[in-house]
């Protein structure tokens, strides 16, 4: 184990720690806490010169072997650029947490799942071993599932909690099947031997299946058209949460597997059709669906979507130009919508409400705040001089061809840029410009807990674009590299340069001005528009939930009557039926045996168990019957122990009268007839039930004695019960020592149907005396 | 059933099972016997008791839970395992001791610990399902 795996594991341990801390510091923990992804944050950081020359960090330790499953972790420029991002944003998260939520009875647990989730994170971003991806993937679904569903007590929360679960955790298991299908086409299980079988998997047939799955994985996890609507309503968890899963880490796992799988997957005619279509496709209706937003959190939610629909677009794009083009976007994007989120929380934490409409003027109340969005919002603008015009810049660079597939995604492309400068003008301006509005709470300036995370961030959305030379060299160009499976050389810069891209960053500037100045007409039509079609995704999946329910309701009620006769004739029909099916098709019916010569106390025996069965079919009433049954049972044990079966012989004795004496006692509980009160059709038919069962289990008895005896195991046991297990009932000494474990498994499950049946029992008892009392 | 000869006769009836279960517990490793039919047996004789002079009487007498008995049984049988793995062989693989105890030689392994649980498991869960379904009967 070292150093990079155990800093690799910390957000874990922080995980254990943070309530503990909580309890006796408050939120003053937060200060402790954030030094914890601050630790990761700078160790990765002094792992940056070397990852930029093309080497790699590995390490890792053997985990389940025999299924190829290692805990395995390589950083290249790809895994290392998202693991700074997720540890610097998380260190500013907790701080911000420790602003939000610190008054709150839960915070050590929220902290706690925080964390929970960062580890994951940078686990799912830092996994070599596919096995490994795959479980980090989950936990990171899961950890969200806690996060987003953290404000329990509200049904919206709850709602959007398991909507997210559902919808990541299906991409979860399509991510499985898609490393399965992997692993066996390549026959490697390691991400980084993987990358270099490219063109095997791109040639073999089943290409087409692990595709599927992967983008089916991808496309759920980062909210792709038409699985946007998880993450919308996400919203619901506070808003550290949304900061963070929409900012750099969650959402971003999917745009991370593309990525990861480009070399793998990409460079093929459907990687290039179907990550465009689709990535446009959300970019374009993510603004749309913003636009008729008036919640802050909700305006910023959507054009999370569309950024994530311009990363997929950008990756699938083709090409090294694209794909340094995603790399500057996604690190303006993690820092911008960082930022901002951090603000509509520290806007609605302050004001107290998130209602653009409700709000405005805040400038002299919140000056910090303000000089915070400014910045975010003019990288999310892709103004020069911040990252985000570096970002804008190289997009339109890439994608403008002059081919009717590049002009028309460029075109949709500045359509859904120009929406997004409006919602980053709507988010960041309209709250604190203009006449001062009344709100909910007294307006003032937060403390520094809440405003460090998006003053810092905003400040390095400009700084990164400074020194672009620096950040190129270090960040972009090693990303882009293992992106592209081969040497990227990333370098733009904030000084503008008049090419073709400038010009359409002033289109898209010109025309996201105009709207923003409709703002109110523009909204007003989306709303109109959305009203009009009526049925969206999210709609959609409550019909799927409900229809699934009922689906599952009605076929439950088929098969689970509750009825303990239809139970019972449908297992001795089927158990027939196989039997008789399956002899008469493979053929194996047995000989007529011919009769044996028996002595007269064998004759007596029979005559007993003959006696008690036509007892139990003729008795009276239930009484008679089972005890009539015990005495067919009785001579069944002797014909044991004529047969040399002592031990069964026995069993069969104690089996038989504990059998007795429990079915009477149940009987005597149930209130039913005294006596058999079947029609006689239905008395028909049940005998016909019986004789086909009973005739199965003997024709399936008699022609397994025609078969020869085989003595291996017979032979074995006699023969070693006394040497090696020091016993003379080789019956026993088989129970409790050769097969011991299965015996454990044996009495585990009388226990555990003891178990059952007492408290079967007792509920039962309840309900009846509920029913009574009523 | 619940006549007086039923009732007297029964705790002797129930004693005398009980020590044969016992009997039949010890000397299943070579003669015909074993834990599952000592268990059964005693289950029974519980039963019985239960039927002729009512649950309370037979709680009373066996003192503990008998959940909890076949819990401890269940507990007994994967613990007579874990002493192979100190000696380096394979979980529950038998393990044989001959300590003399006043001058005779007595037999002690761990698959006797494994049938004692065996035994505890099979009475406490049948003996459970009886007395809670005779409790019902009189309830």
């Amino acid at each position: 184990m070292n150093d990079t795996q155990i800093y690799l594991l910390l957000p874990f341990a922080a995980a254990v720690i943070a309530p503990i801390l909580v309890r006796f510091l408050g939120e003053k923990a937060a200060w402790i806490l954030a030094l914890f992804p601050a630790a990761i944050f700078v160790h990765l950081f002094g792992l940056v010169e070397q990852i930029s020359n093309g080497e790699v960090v590995t390490g890792g330790f053997v985990w389940v072997p025999s299924l190829n499953a290692n805990f395995t972790y390589f950083l290249d420029g790809l895994s290392l650029t998202f693991a700074l991002l997720i540890s610097g944003i998380g260190t500013l998260i907790i701080l911000y947490a420790g602003g939000y939520l610190g008054g709150h009875k839960h915070f050590g647990r929220f902290l706690s799942f925080i964390f929970l989730f960062m580890g994951a994170m940078i686990g799912l971003v830092a996994a070599d071993n596919l096995i490994t991806l795959f479980i980090f993937w989950e936990l990171t679904s899961i950890t969200s599932f806690l996060l987003i569903g953290f404000d329990h007590n509200r049904e919206a929360s709850r709602r959007a909690a398991i909507q997210a679960l559902v919808v990541t955790g299906g991409g979860g298991l399509a991510l499985l099947a898609g490393v399965i299908v992997l692993q066996s086409i390549s026959g490697v299980s390691e991400l980084s031997l993987l990358l270099g079988q490219g063109d095997v998997v791109r040639d073999h047939p089943y290409y087409l299946l692990a595709f599927f799955l992967i983008i089916g994985a991808a496309f759920t996890k980062s909210a792709q058209f038409p699985f946007h609507f998880w993450l919308p309503n996400a919203m619901e968890a506070p808003t550290p949460v949304s900061a963070f899963l929409h900012s750099a880490t969650m959402v971003k796992a999917g745009v991370y597997l593309l990525m990861r799988m480009n070399p793998v997957l990409g460079d093929t005619v459907i990687w290039e059709t179907v990550l465009p279509v689709f990535g446009t496709a959300t970019l374009v209706i993510g603004t749309l669906l913003a636009v008729r937003q008036t919640d802050l959190k909700l305006m910023l939610a959507y054009t999370t979507v569309a950024s994530l629909g311009l990363l997929v677009m950008l990756t699938g794009f083709g090409g090294e130009k694209a794909i340094e083009a995603a790399v500057y976007y996604l690190i303006a994007h993690a820092l911008f919508k960082g930022a901002l989120f951090m603000i509509a929380g520290i806007i609605d934490h302050e004001a107290g409400t998130r209602d653009v409409r409700k709000l405005g003027g805040l400038r002299k109340a919140m000056p910090i705040t303000f000089a915070a969005a400014c910045l975010a919002a003019l990288s999310m603008a892709g103004l020069p001089p911040f990252f985000g015009f570096l970002a804008k810049e190289e997009i339109y660079a890439a994608i403008a061809h002059p081919t009717f597939w590049g002009v028309s995604i460029t075109l949709l492309t500045i359509f859904g840029n120009a929406l997004m400068l409006v919602i980053g003008a709507t988010v960041a301006l309209k709250p604190f410009l203009g006449e001062p509005v009344k709100t909910p709470k007294n307006a003032h300036e937060g403390p520094i807990l809440l405003w460090a995370g998006p003053v810092v961030l905003s400040i390095v959305g400009l700084v990164s674009a400074l020194f672009a030379g620096f950040s190129n060299h270090d960040f972009v160009s090693p990303m882009a590299s293992a992106i592209a499976g081969t040497s990227v050389e990333a370098h733009a810069s904030v000084i503008p340069h008049f090419s073709l891209a400038l010009l359409l960053s002033v289109i898209t500037i010109g025309l996201g001005v105009a709207v923003y100045l409709k703002i109110d007409q523009a909204r007003f039509a989306m709303a109109w528009l959305l009203a009009k079609i009526g049925w969206g995704p999210d709609k959609g999946f409550d019909q799927f939930i409900s229809g699934l329910v009922r689906f599952a309701t009605w076929i439950t009620h088929r098969l689970q009557n509750g009825r303990m006769e239809a139970y019972m004739t449908t297992v001795f029909i089927f158990f027939g039926v196989v039997l008789w099916g399956s002899m008469i098709y493979f053929d194996e019916l047995p000989n007529v045996p011919s009769f044996p010569v028996l002595s007269f106390y064998e004759w007596g025996i029979f005559t007993i168990a003959a006696v008690g069965l036509f007892s139990v079919i003729y008795a009276n009433d239930r009484l008679t019957a089972i005890v009539s049954l015990g005495i067919q049972g009785f001579a069944v044990a002797l014909i044991f122990m004529l047969f040399g079966a002592p031990d069964l012989s026995f069993t069969q004795f104690m089996v038989e009268t504990l059998s007795v004496v429990i079915l009477a006692l149940v009987m005597t509980r149930l209130t039913l007839n005294k006596t058999d009160a079947r029609k006689l059709s239905e008395q028909l038919f049940d005998a016909c039930v019986a004789l086909l069962a009973g005739s199965a289990l003997m024709v399936l008895l008699l022609s397994v004695i025609q078969q020869p005896f085989d003595t291996a195991l017979s032979d074995f046991f006699t023969s070693y019960s006394k040497v090696v297990a020091h016993g003379g009932n080789i019956v026993n000494v088989i129970i409790v020592d050769f097969r011991g474990l299965d015996t454990l498994g044996e009495i585990s499950v009388v226990m555990i149907a003891g178990l059952s049946i007492l408290a079967l029992i007792r509920v039962k008892g309840q309900k009846m005396r509920k029913v009574l009392k009523q | 059933m619940n006549t007086l000869i039923f009732r007297t006769f029964a705790p002797f009836i129930t004693g005398l099972m009980v020590v044969f279960s016992i009997f039949i517990l010890l000397r299943g490793h070579n003669e015909p016997g074993g834990g599952f039919i000592g268990g059964l047996i005693a289950a029974s004789a519980f039963a019985i008791y239960g039927i002729a002079n009512g649950v309370p009487p037979v709680r009373r007498a066996i003192y503990f839970h008998p959940h909890s008995i076949a819990g401890f049984g269940l507990l007994l049988a994967a613990l007579a395992g874990i002493p192979s793995m100190v000696a380096g062989v394979p979980y529950l693989t038998a393990l044989w001791t001959y300590p003399v105890i006043g001058n005779v030689e007595v037999a002690l392994s761990t698959p006797l610990f494994f049938d004692i649980g065996v035994y505890l498991v099979v009475v406490g869960a049948i003996t459970g399902i009886a007395l809670s379904l005779e409790e019902r009967h009189r309830g």
